[in-house]
């Protein structure tokens, strides 16, 4: 995060074209879908950066497009028929190339090999009619000009790494034989397959048990001290980003509502969607006999993002600042502190005053 | 949920006051496996596997377990969605567990079920006023002031508009379908509403508004709960008591406090430490992470003895030999484990760890390890004081001042044991000290299982 503090590309006006100095650099993005009832603008202005060996975890509730921007930085938008139907701009850079205006050709020979992706669902994520082994061995020599028995190795080796017991024999088994929890370790083997440098997570471990889910964000811990890769994990669950978490992104309506290190996000949120997050969490370490505060309202539609600040009509706190700015003028990214950014009405004191007095006490 | 309700007080001192509202005993629900063409019944998936627990009026009783334990399948069965295959089911006295269609149609006004997906439970070419309508319909019952109006009052008090009767499900949000399911579930001012996941499929902060919806419509209706969900922060923070399952049997049954704080069966223990705590700053505190290998084993076939004992760390020889029974080790919470945690063990003889076990034990910090025994034995040794304060008549007076340094020592000694190895079995030492004494506190503690 040192790089943020010091250069406005956090901001997202960097030089555009220049190639950023971190890892994984978003700046600006934009992901829209056109539509018969208009235009779904799923990611809208989004910019982020992520280091080698750094876990970036991206929050929000469904439909914030926490999935379409990982999608976006993959290049899956672009695949096939969905390809024809999506307004993308912006630039993700990864390692240096720029991604967004790449050419396709040139994003697969990416995809798999220096980014990779694990989905939350596995059986249906991988094939019901190839064995795991097969799968793997795929992915492996579309990037590697080996034998099938070289890839096979491999693929037996990678099982082991995970933590698949008798990987040799469960190299043939097929994604239904295996429990949710394998599945998933053998998802993680075949997206680390090819030693990418940037693996991004989507929603790895909702689907789990939380004793599954413990063992699976160790592994996940685990390889990526052992590989040095970046980490981009989504995720609804703040235990989980409280957990891994170098840095956290608050995605609302398409926008990044507030972003900063782990420690800033949940000792000194900024944001009232942040605290809302926060207080709308049964927490297991605490006793808590008095009553949750939920968000009020439902999240807003992305074809009608409400005007201003999209969290207004859900915001306690709206009627803070003067006049009905918060209404009308849509907040920026603004820095609250060392790479620690927010886009919020509420003056700092106002902010403090309420997240000190109101909501920490009762979380 | 009101606040005084949930204090520990009225919750640990006066539970027996409540009049029971429903109670299970032995409840089995084993699905057959058929093979071949003759479809020979060769095996069965023993989904429930003799369960018992009783729910009292006006008490939130939570569920919780991994996935496959058979929680759910519980919820059908005691709701009659699902027959029984063994045990028995009453309910506010009445014996229901044979009870056929017509025979529990009565019942149905007093039990009702509210889904984990509010997708797959609605009809979606029916109205919400259709839905909301139909238990009236199907039970013959006019509401004053007539149907319509009453559907209309339900959707307000759960907070939806009563302009959305004659709108259709697919214009309603995850969150809003799940008040329409509960507005259903209480269309016929129920007894008691089994919930099967009910907030597992919602967004965070609409999870929050639907709790707080529940927690309000039991006060002021006065409902019974189950909840059985997979979550142990919601499950905590809506129940009274919480029941523990782990392939088909209950592990543990404890008040909510007592299960948080000082949980007894090991899996209840792993089970919590898994639990992703929102504090970045406790992630270093991985000491007091316990890693479960490996997966639940399959319920065809499960383990013999103590169903956890392939899995644990504590497990010796009668783990895998001998079931352990629910017993009430301490007021209010009944645990089945021959070694729990926190208490005095309950097999202090058999101390040597299975092979699997100590494999186990690797995943499992020491400091957890170390705490553990030094528990356990300091509970030990004050029973084993106590006992020999009203048994033994030379120890006179003396024993008062003799029994705190004792608990002290074996506390001591147990703090450094565990570096030297699997020492945390050695932890019962202290009691077996004080002779026959020892057997007082284990007959004691055997009582309640008479009753």
């Amino acid at each position: 995060m040192t790089e943020l503090s010091k250069t406005g590309a956090a901001l997202g006006e960097p030089a555009p074209g220049n190639a950023p100095d971190a890892f994984l650099a978003v700046r600006d993005l934009k992901v829209h879908f056109p539509t018969d009832d208009g235009l779904v603008k799923s990611v809208d202005g989004l910019s982020f950066q992520v280091e080698k060996g750094k876990t970036l975890c991206i929050v929000g509730e469904s439909g914030s497009g926490k999935s379409v921007t990982s999608l976006a930085i993959m290049g899956l938008h672009r695949l096939g028929a969905r390809g024809k139907n999506v307004q993308m701009s912006g630039e993700i850079w990864l390692d240096g190339k720029e991604l967004v205006s790449a050419d396709p050709d040139e994003v697969r020979r990416l995809r798999g090999r220096e980014m990779a992706m694990i989905f939350q669902d596995p059986l249906s994520a991988m094939h019901p009619y190839y064995t795991i082994g097969n799968q793997i061995v795929e992915a492996y020599r579309v990037h590697h000009d080996v034998s099938k028995k070289v890839a096979r190795k491999r693929a037996v080796e990678m099982l082991d790494r995970v933590g698949i017991p008798e990987p040799d024999k469960r190299v043939d088994g097929y994604p239904h034989e295996f429990s949710g929890g394998m599945r998933q370790r053998a998802m993680i083997a075949m997206a680390l397959v090819n030693n990418p440098e940037l693996l991004i997570a989507d929603e790895p471990t909702t689907a789990l048990d939380v004793t599954v889910q413990a063992q699976i964000l160790d592994l996940i811990r685990d390889l990526q001290k052992e590989f040095g890769s970046a980490v981009v994990l989504i995720t609804h669950d703040l235990g989980v980003v409280a957990e891994i978490a170098d840095d956290v992104l608050v995605m609302y309506g398409g926008r990044c509502v507030e972003r900063g290190s782990v420690d800033d996000v949940f000792e000194r949120p900024q944001h009232p969607y942040t605290w809302g997050l926060l207080g709308s969490m049964p927490r297991i370490d605490r006793e808590t006999s008095e009553r949750l505060i939920p968000v009020k309202g439902q999240p807003p539609s992305l074809i009608n993002v409400p005007s201003g600040c999209a969290f207004h009509p859900r915001c306690p706190y709206a009627d803070i600042p003067k006049g009905d700015v918060t209404r009308t003028v849509r907040p920026e990214l603004q820095q609250v502190g060392g790479g620690h950014y927010s886009a919020c009405h509420l003056s700092p004191e106002d902010r403090t005053r309420i997240w000190t007095e109101e909501i920490a006490p009762k979380l | 949920m009101s606040e005084t309700k949930k204090t520990d007080a009225d919750v640990t001192t006066a539970p027996d006051e409540r009049e029971i509202l429903l109670k299970v005993e032995g409840l089995q629900k084993h699905f057959p496996i058929r093979k071949g063409v003759l479809q020979r019944q060769v095996g069965a998936v023993k989904a429930v596997d003799g369960i018992d627990f009783e729910v009292r009026k006006g008490e939130t009783l939570g569920v919780v377990g991994e996935s496959g334990c058979g929680k759910s399948t519980m919820g059908r069965v005691i709701t009659r969605l699902q027959e029984p295959t063994g045990g028995s089911i009453h309910f506010e006295g009445q014996d229901i567990t044979r009870l056929n269609a017509a025979g529990m149609r009565p019942l149905r006004r007093d039990i009702q079920m509210i889904f984990q997906d509010p997708y797959g439970s609605l009809n979606p070419r029916h109205t919400i006023g259709g839905i909301v309508s139909a238990p009236f319909r199907l039970q013959g019952v006019e509401p004053e002031g007539g149907v319509k109006r009453e559907v209309q009052r339900l959707l307000e008090l759960v907070g939806l508009s009563p302009e959305h009767y004659n709108r259709y499900p697919h214009e309603f949000s995850g969150g809003q379908r799940q008040r329409i399911g509960i507005a259903r579930a209480l269309a016929l001012k129920p007894k008691l509403v089994v919930a099967d996941e009910p907030v597992s499929a919602l967004d965070v902060s609409i999870q929050a508004q639907v709790v707080n919806l529940m927690d309000d419509l039991q006060e002021e209706l006065g409902l019974t709960y189950v909840i059985i969900a997979h979550d142990l922060s919601v499950v905590r923070h809506v129940s009274d008591r919480i029941a523990v399952m782990y392939l088909g049997k209950i592990v543990e049954l404890a008040d909510r406090t007592a299960l948080y704080e000082a949980p007894m069966h090991p899996y209840t223990k792993a089970l919590m430490s898994a639990v992703p705590v929102p504090d970045p700053k406790r992630r270093g505190a991985k000491s007091e992470r316990i890693l479960l290998r490996g997966d639940v084993p399959s319920p065809i076939s499960p383990p013999s003895g103590c169903r956890f004992h392939t899995r644990c760390w504590k497990a010796t020889e009668i783990c895998k030999t001998t079931e352990p029974q629910l017993v009430e080790l301490r007021p209010g919470q009944r645990v089945a484990c021959h070694h729990p945690e926190n208490f005095a063990d309950q097999a202090p003889q058999d101390t040597v760890l299975l092979s699997a076990a100590k494999e186990a034990a690797e995943l499992v910090a020491e400091e957890v390890r170390a705490e553990s025994a030094k528990t356990s034995a300091a509970v030990a040794a004050v029973a084993a004081g106590s006992a020999e304060e009203t048994g033994a008549e030379a120890a006179g007076k003396t024993a008062d001042t003799a029994e705190q340094p004792e608990a002290e020592v074996a506390a001591d000694v147990e703090a450094t044991a565990p570096k030297t190895g699997p020492g945390a079995k050695t932890a019962p030492a202290a009691p077996l000290k004080t002779g026959e004494a020892s057997t007082e506190p284990e007959a004691d503690r055997q009582d309640p299982t008479d009753k």
